[in-house]
């Protein structure tokens, strides 16, 4: 399967994740939104790229519990928890956040 | 269930020339969803698993040695290194990542989550879990 | 005849080296690779036997991007292991008559 941003063809599993996580790019992430009728805001972008920069350093997806805590520690309270992150990302903040993000399914997601 | 038990995983291979030490980072990271206590040993060539400066790159491989460093953030913070493997090995303590966690108690102080175990003290470890995994 | 002998299993789990050592003789190279690796780091458990073999005119190499992967420092390596990449692998091969995989 393959996604089209301008012009150009981003190849994505059957579930729409990006096969190639170093070709990620914002529009690809808008774009990956949009084929889930979402839109992407500040709030999204918030947790999009803290995704993004965990994953650069420890090489995985983290699980909703450490994602919610660890939101909580850099963007304060109101945003670590999972009635917030739900709101965001209502298929779910590790599995959708994490599509947009360009990075594989979490580990033990579930 | 909310009875509590003790998960003990034995580490006792190199990473990359086989597959066990990858699979069993990836079961501690899945199991600690079920919030038992989780104590890691790391012993014969468990013990390369931790050295630092890994570099994949010639080898064509993920460099999975950086995930140790998010099991505090799974609250995997008893991570034991049994300090024969290491000698046998030409290896020390200074070799390894340095693994720590956030203690939620102390106002999120960052503490060590490793600790150096002779023969001794590992056979307690051993003896004490309720349910042992071997990779 | 010239053998070039590969070993990737860890001299600490196998007997792999230990058998390569006692069958490789003068005029034969050594090339750790993959686990095989830990066994050229200075101060272990197998340590003696490799300067045993070098006693013997056994030649030793390990390969560097194996080291890398593992986060064995290529300055502690036994003195007179040469480090070689996977060019220096083909190199190998291409050199001896032969090669033996102890896998």
């Amino acid at each position: 399967m393959a996604l089209e941003v301008n012009g150009k063809s981003y190849e994505v599993d059957e579930e729409g994740y990006l096969a190639n996580l170093n070709e990620w790019n914002p529009e690809v992430a808008a774009a990956l939104a949009a084929s889930d009728d979402a839109e992407l805001t500040e709030s999204h972008w918030e947790v999009i790229n803290f995704l993004r920069e965990y994953y650069e350093e420890y090489q995985i997806a983290p699980a909703v519990r450490v994602l919610t805590k660890a939101i909580g520690k850099r963007l304060g309270k109101d945003k670590g928890n999972s009635k917030y992150l739900y709101e965001l990302f209502p298929y779910g903040p590790a599995k959708q956040a994490c599509k947009y993000a360009g990075l594989p399914k979490p580990t033990g997601c579930v | 269930m909310s009875v509590t038990k003790k998960f003990v995983y034995i580490n006792r291979k190199a990473p990359y020339g086989t597959v066990y030490a990858l699979e069993s980072l990836e079961v501690v990271l899945i199991g600690a969803a079920f919030e038992q206590e989780v104590q890691l040993v790391f012993v014969d060539d468990g013990v390369y698993q931790l050295t630092k400066g890994q570099s994949t790159e010639g080898v064509g491989m993920k460099n999975f040695s950086k995930t140790y460093a998010a099991l505090g953030d799974y609250d995997v913070n008893q991570i034991y290194v049994d300090e024969q493997s290491l000698k046998e090995r030409g290896l020390s303590m200074d070799d390894l990542q340095a693994l720590t966690y956030e203690d939620e108690d102390d106002d999120w102080a960052e503490k060590s989550s490793m600790q150096l175990v002779n023969r001794e003290q590992l056979a307690a470890l051993i003896g004490d879990a309720d349910v042992l995994l071997n990779f | 005849m010239s053998t070039l002998h590969t070993v990737n299993k860890s001299p600490f789990e196998r007997n792999s080296l230990d058998t390569c050592l006692s069958l490789a003789g003068n005029g034969s190279t050594v090339l750790l690779i993959e686990d095989g690796v830990a066994g050229a780091l200075k101060n272990t458990t197998a340590t003696q036997s490799i300067s045993d073999a070098m006693g013997k005119g056994v030649k030793f190499a390990v390969l560097g991007e194996d080291l890398s992967a593992r986060g064995l420092p290529a300055d502690r390596i036994i003195d007179g292991i040469s480090v070689v990449d996977y060019t220096g692998f083909v190199q190998l091969a291409a050199d001896h008559d032969n090669v033996q995989s102890w896998l």
